[in-house]
């Protein structure tokens, strides 16, 4: 199955060639990093926390949201995400990948990671988030190709990947749910120690991951002749549209508790993504604009009318995933460490090399994401034309 | 299988490759010399025998570590009875003196690059 | 591809995977610290003579008289004395800046003793902040690999420098914000003499790791006290400006001075049990004093 990735269109190899050139770009920066230690980063002793872990924290999202096609399909027989599942969970794989990723070159000594595993420490949130990423790549990896090739050779899949699936559906829960851990156990950050931070996550991850599932779904069937069914997008759209609304409404009840009560640390963080803090305001039009995409594609996404128009669903996902990439992918790592505990305040922007990294862990994720795919196009071009 | 002769010469000048080492040490004229080490001058002898330090000299640097950073006890008691502070610069070095002229000489030859001076102050100073 | 190819690459994978994860394990001198240590000793057994006290437990203290410390040649000279007899790097960058006892504002330090009417002279006073070696420290609960730990034997918690896989999540933890990174390389910003020799033998850090005050481990177990407490004595005037002690004896200075005085300690909501106490002054400063 694998051999398939090698024969491809024009188009597909430009695409893998784009990918490859963002990784090389993304290497080169990452031996500059290496060598020279973090300082070519924009984090500080303050914002010690930067893109990296926020891309971490958004892809996790990205990857638990498989769990809301499996669910339906293999819990509850939802027949129209039939051709969808196998898309999702690679979508899981790749993603998943990317997490593992970011964490590796966040970490300061990365010779040293293997620690993690000969120290283990159970105590550790991020011990816990080690091994659940892990996992789930593992568990999707497996259940993905036992179904594709199951497909290919037209026999069902094997009765050992059934508890598998099943497994992976609360796996898919807790990878974000210890994910959002990290942050909301930590009473040195008020703005993360929120116990909807982990309901807020969740939701998060459901309307982006269908999002870009849509997106996807609506190009593999543009450029790869495969088409998911125009029931399994509405579906998905459902899906997107309703996690949006949870996920706006948490937002505003987290708001509410802040602002509200008046209590200064609270109230800090959320002045400063929303006005400024004693004049730093760097986040500021990024949290304005991501706020404002996010109601108003909530808004339009609830109109039929609108969701039934492919076209204008692709941009509305698009919002979506925009505006929850400012939100997790940028402001919620960024403002725990706004002000710091001792009440400075130390903006974060990113550099230029820390850019080019993450967007080459990205192209990775991309490159992946692309031979996964490659392989199911390939293996049901054949299955058409058997 | 018509690709057996192109298997065989691709296994036959990958062994070739991958024996560069032994043929070409076996070859050549002069054989590369032994480390020179120079030896602590005074009597009092190593914290174990020498050849037991030669081979467990990394893992017993290892236990002192762990005992002296995370179990905060300092004290080792040798086999010979004899108690030492468990110490890189202040026991090793003291009588070792230097690290270029002890240490890297036998990790050179050995091509190992272990990080100790990247923390460690080297005896002769100098942060390098 | 061929089925039987297929089935022989697929075998040779598993049995190199296998391999790979078998191996190690079967080497017991091969695996970390934790594991198969026994091994390397040789057959008469060497042993560590572990000290009385290591059974104890043991809880160093420290209490900072914040007005006796207003005085800035005090608090330089706990600052100097730390840097200097820990090779604490000077890195003009305040983003990437490396410190383990510092000033702070009163304000920043105690931000829940500070009201409306709270003095500016207050507000700004400078306070002595460090690391307040905690009896249920957070840095120590998210620490994956266990990098930094709370010691039995003496309730220092402590940086294993070699374990640290600079993940920084303990520098997010920490609620005193008493940790710093080695964003670079730090020795080209530690102070050398005209030799390149460093003040003194401690070990500098490598890029990639957390560091932050110990305590002065490696005095204490020689029956000195802490550098800054030592440095905060000597200067004319200085004497009591910090004082240092078991607190779990109760007849040491730091216990006396927590019987006789009123002290706090910075964000005791949390939980985290810190170990160094303030006494706040009576007054308020007289306003010169800057942190």
């Amino acid at each position: 199955m694998l051999t398939r990735v090698f024969h491809g269109s024009r188009r597909y190899w430009a695409l893998v060639a784009l990918w490859a050139v963002l990784i090389v770009i993304g290497l080169f920066a990452y031996s500059r990093q290496f060598s020279q230690g973090l300082s070519v980063t924009g984090m500080s002793r303050d914002v010690s926390w930067g893109l990296y872990i926020a891309q971490f924290t958004f892809m996790v999202g990205i990857a638990a949201s498989a769990v809301m096609v499996v669910l339906p399909y293999y819990l509850h027989d939802y027949k129209a995400f039939g051709r969808t599942v196998i898309l999702g969970e690679f979508l899981a794989v790749s993603a998943v990948l990317v997490c593992v990723l970011f964490i590796f070159v966040d970490m300061g000594q990365p010779r040293r990671v293997m620690n993690v595993m000969l120290h283990p420490r159970p105590n550790s949130v991020m011990f816990w988030d080690f091994m659940v990423l892990f996992g789930y790549l593992l568990l999707n990896l497996v259940i993905g190709t036992t179904a594709i090739e199951a497909e290919r050779k037209g026999v069902p899949p094997p009765k050992w990947v059934r508890p598998l699936i099943y497994l992976s559906i609360p796996w898919a829960v807790s990878i974000h749910t210890v994910t959002a851990f990290l942050y909301s156990g930590l009473g040195a950050r008020p703005f993360w120690m929120t116990a909807i931070l982990a309901p807020r996550f969740l939701a998060s991850a459901f309307a982006a991951g269908p999002s870009l599932l849509i997106l996807l779904a609506l190009l593999v069937r543009r450029f790869g002749g495969f088409d998911v069914g125009e029931r399994s997008i509405r579906a998905l759209s459902v899906i997107v549209t309703y996690a949006m609304v949870v996920n706006v409404f948490f937002v505003l009840v987290e708001m509410f508790t802040a602002l509200y009560s008046g209590i200064p640390h609270d109230v800090d963080a959320f002045a400063y993504l929303l006005a400024g803090l004693q004049g730093h305001a760097a986040l500021r039009p990024w949290t304005w604009v991501g706020d404002f995409l996010a109601v108003a594609c909530v808004v339009l996404l609830l109109v039929p009318a609108v969701r039934h128009r492919e076209r204008w669903l692709a941009w509305l996902c698009a919002g979506v995933i925009a505006s929850l990439w400012i939100e997790k992918g940028l402001a919620l790592i960024v403002a725990g460490f706004i002000p710091s505990p001792l009440d400075h305040i130390t903006e974060y922007a990113p550099t230029a090399p820390e850019i080019a990294i993450t967007i080459g862990v990205y192209a990775v994720g991309g490159l992946v994401l692309t031979t996964l795919y490659k392989v199911v196009l390939s293996v049901r071009k054949d299955l058409q034309f058997a | 299988m018509t690709d057996r002769p192109r298997i065989v010469l691709g296994l036959g000048v990958f062994l070739v490759l991958a024996a560069y080492p032994v043929w070409s040490a076996l070859a050549s004229s002069a054989p590369p010399e032994r480390p020179e080490l120079e030896r602590a001058t005074d009597s009092i002898g190593c914290v174990e025998d020498t050849l037991w330090m030669k081979a467990h000299h990394a893992d017993l640097l290892n236990e002192w570590r762990t005992s002296v950073v995370r179990e905060g006890t300092r004290t080792y008691v040798s086999t010979s009875g004899r108690t030492w502070d468990m110490s890189l610069t202040g026991t090793c070095m003291s009588c070792h003196k230097s690290r270029e002229a002890f240490c890297e000489r036998c990790h050179t030859y050995a091509d190992v690059t272990p990080t100790c001076w990247n923390c460690h102050v080297p005896p002769e100073g100098g942060l390098r | 591809m061929n089925e039987s190819r297929r089935r022989f690459l697929k075998e040779l994978g598993c049995t190199v995977l296998g391999a790979g994860v078998a191996l190690p394990l079967l080497d017991p001198t091969r695996l970390g610290t934790d594991v198969g240590k026994a091994a390397s000793r040789p057959a008469a057994g060497g042993a560590r003579a572990s000290a009385a006290a290591a059974a104890s437990s043991r809880q160093w203290a420290m209490v900072v008289d914040v007005e006796k410390c207003l005085r800035e040649d005090v608090r330089n000279a706990c600052v100097e004395a730390c840097d200097r007899a820990h090779n604490v790097p000077r890195i003009p960058d305040p983003k990437e800046e490396v410190k383990w006892i510092w000033s702070e504002r009163y304000e920043g330090v105690f931000p829940d003793e500070v009201h409306a009417h709270t003095p500016a002279a207050t507000r700004e006073a400078p306070v002595l902040v460090l690391c307040n070696h905690c009896t249920d420290p957070a840095c120590v609960k998210v620490c994956p690999t266990g990098a930094t730990f709370k010691r039995e034997s003496d309730g220092i918690v402590m940086m294993d420098m070699h374990r640290c896989i600079g993940c920084r999540y303990c520098m997010a933890a920490c609620p005193y914000g008493a940790r710093s990174f080695n964003w670079r390389d730090p020795r080209p910003w530690i102070e050398t003499d005209a030799s390149g020799k460093p003040a003194s033998d401690y070990p500098t850090r490598t890029r990639g790791v957390v560091e932050k005050c110990d305590f002065c481990s490696e005095r204490l177990r020689v029956g000195q006290t802490p550098a800054c407490v030592e440095a905060a004595n000597a200067v004319q005037g200085g004497e009591g400006a910090l004082t240092f002690g078991e607190v779990s004896d109760p007849d040491s200075d730091v216990s006396r001075l927590l019987a006789e005085r009123n002290t706090v300690c910075r964000k005791v909501r949390l939980g985290t049990g810190p170990n160094v106490y303030y006494i706040l002054p009576g007054a308020t400063p007289a306003g010169d004093g800057r942190a």
